[in-house]
């Protein structure tokens, strides 16, 4: 790494001193306001809500401990459970989505098509806009004008409004909050797909291969640790679920569509408080087991994105 | 046209690809085909926003019947004069303005000084054992700490816009962190040397030589922050306690249910609260495209 080159300014250099002022005061001042923010702000709430979480604390007066008696409870509870695995459901799909339609909009918008940058204008465009807002819109498209439509052309499926059907829900919240991400996710594959030099493909061409056989064999290998980056950006995102979601459905018809977020949120009341910080830490081991389950996946692919 | 658009900002910018006179590369022939088939695909993006453009613009008997994507006749310009009434839109907005020019700010300041001292003595056991604690923040969704959080906030006194700008800051810090000292590893330290033997301190060297050399990654931090701060809707709502001082984004939350019987009025507020990124990007089409590329690739 580069040397450090620590000018002189340490004055008398006790042992104590050493340690806690290696450098010119200068880099101290840098560096320990970010410090000191970041542990009051973020690190001592979250051992805060850690400590909270072992408690029967309801967000004021008085509290003792209780053990795993509130980790107990949510793991037998069927609000947490179902809200686990409407988040889980919905990143997955919604994942998967995204990433496939956008690896195929990359393409699309890499070859050569006529005004193609203004036809990318167009598909980035959601990536800027509030998450809630697109939602709001879209709620009225799919509750009202959708099912117009469909019925105007007898498309039965879409002749209900799907927000309010309990199982299909989910489906609406994943096609928004596809909708939003898809624009980030095709701009990292432009990235990635700009790097390709177009002689890979001259030669590919000059061995007879066809279109589908250059995407499998030089497009796709080549994206790779794109798609692995758009992954775990979209997945991470996707976990904290919360505006699309109160913007279209609200967390329904009835809890069908509640994320962990909001179950999480829902401990400001009904003296849920402790009992939710519980919820909360078992939301942070699930994140951090992805973490480091991607990164272990970034470091086995040479970690050289 | 939109083409037109893209191309606008000739300004010096990050060096990408110029594409200037002719929207199409160089060699081989249009693909037609697939033209016609992106521009069809294109709709699904462009129709929601033509029918909210619509919807904001009809008269409340026009909204209430159809699908709501017949042509807005008579047009009401008076919809945005009501939903600005309505919603208060300029002290809304002067929230979101306020919040999102403190992050904008306080994200490029602090996580480049510490991304810097960090990165020039990296020698030092302190400074690496700084960067990886600075880290945990990646592992730290909001919605974990929120709780406490929220607690904390209103218990000193910042349950507020200011609150929710400094929360923005040190949510993003770690990932800002490690964006500018990827990029500061990349400067040679010479040139900071030669400023330290023309008699510069600590300070100027950072703020003469090394900060105008992170204009592109402090643009790319910059943009990444302008976006999130302004569409965030989880933090103010939940920080900021008082409704009077809300964001645009928990304004239109906060007014949906007054919304409900005058729904053009209500697209009509969407579409002001939409418009700040939605013209700041297609001004600014290229930085922002280039910073989210350099922000993935690190």
């Amino acid at each position: 790494m580069t040397a450090t080159s620590a000018p002189s300014g340490g004055g008398p250099l006790g042992t104590v001193k050493k340690i806690f002022f290696p450098v010119a005061p200068a880099y101290l001042l840098m560096i320990i306001p970010a410090i000191l923010l970041f542990t009051f702000f973020i690190i001592y709430p979250a051992i805060q809500g850690m400590f909270y979480s072992f408690t029967n604390f309801v967000g004021y007066g008085t509290f003792h401990s209780i053990g795993f008696a509130n980790y107990k409870a949510a793991f037998s509870d069927p609000t947490i459970r179902d809200s686990y695995g409407f988040t889980l459901l919905f990143a997955v799909v919604a994942c998967i989505v995204t990433n496939v339609v956008a690896l195929a909009l990359a393409i699309a918008l890499n070859s050569k098509i006529k005004w193609r940058s203004g036809l990318r204008t167009i598909f980035f465009m959601p990536m800027v806009l509030s998450g809630l807002i697109v939602s709001y819109i879209f709620t009225f498209i799919i509750s009202t004008s959708v099912p117009i439509i469909s019925a105007a052309i007898h498309f039965a499926p879409l002749e209900s409004n799907i927000l309010a059907n309990q199982h299909l829900a989910w489906l609406g919240v994943v096609f928004v909050a596809s909708w939003v991400a898809i624009p980030g996710a095709i701009i990292i594959f432009l990235a990635g797909l700009t790097g390709i030099p177009t002689e890979v493909y001259e030669a590919a061409s000059i061995d007879g291969a066809t279109a589908w056989t250059k995407f499998r064999h030089v497009t796709f290998p080549l994206l790779f640790s794109f798609l692995v980056i758009n992954t775990i950006l979209s997945f991470k995102n996707f976990l904290n679920v919360y505006d699309i979601v109160v913007g279209l459905t609200g967390g329904g018809p009835g809890t069908a569509t509640t994320s962990v977020a909001q179950t999480i949120f829902s401990g400001f009341f009904n003296g849920d408080y402790a009992y939710q910080m519980a919820n909360a830490v078992i939301f942070f081991l699930i994140t951090l087991l992805f973490a480091v389950f991607q990164l272990s996946v970034i470091r086995r692919r040479g970690g050289g994105l | 046209m939109a083409t037109e658009v893209s191309t606008a900002p000739v300004v010096a910018g990050p060096p990408i690809r110029t594409r200037r006179p002719r929207p199409v590369p160089e060699g081989g022939r249009i693909n037609w085909g697939l033209t016609i088939i992106v521009a069809i695909v294109s709709l699904i993006v462009i129709i929601p926003l033509y029918f909210a453009i619509a919807m904001a613009l009809k008269s409340p008997a026009q909204t209430g019947t159809g699908t709501g994507f017949n042509f807005p006749w008579p047009i009401q310009w008076g919809n945005f004069r009501a939903a600005w009434d309505l919603t208060d839109t300029p002290l809304a907005f002067s929230m979101s303005l306020l919040i999102t020019l403190l992050a904008v700010a306080g994200e490029i300041l602090v996580s480049s000084l510490a991304a810097w001292a960090i990165v020039r003595n990296w020698g030092h056991w302190q400074f690496r054992a700084t960067f990886g604690y600075l880290m945990i923040a990646l592992f730290i969704p909001f919605p974990v700490v929120a709780l406490p959080q929220v607690k904390l906030m209103a218990s000193i006194g910042l349950d507020n816009p200011f609150g929710v700008a400094i929360l923005h800051i040190l949510f993003n810090l770690a990932f800002n962190v490690l964006l500018f000292s990827a990029f500061i590893r990349g400067i040679p330290v010479e040139l900071e040397e030669s400023a330290r033997l023309d008699g510069c301190t600590t300070w100027q060297t950072f703020r003469k030589i090394v900060l105008p050399l992170l204009a592109p990654i402090s643009a790319t931090v910059g943009i990444f922050a302008f976006l999130q701060s302004w569409n965030d809707f989880m933090m103010p709502q939940l920080i900021t306690a008082n409704p009077k001082f809300q964001t645009l984004p928990v304004v239109q939350y906060l007014f949906q249910d007054q919304f409900t019987t005058n729904i053009n009025v209500a697209f009509a507020s969407y579409l002001m609260a939409l418009l700040p990124t939605l013209v700041v990007f297609l001004i600014a089409q290229r930085w922002v495209v280039s910073g989210i590329m350099r922000g993935s690739i690190k």
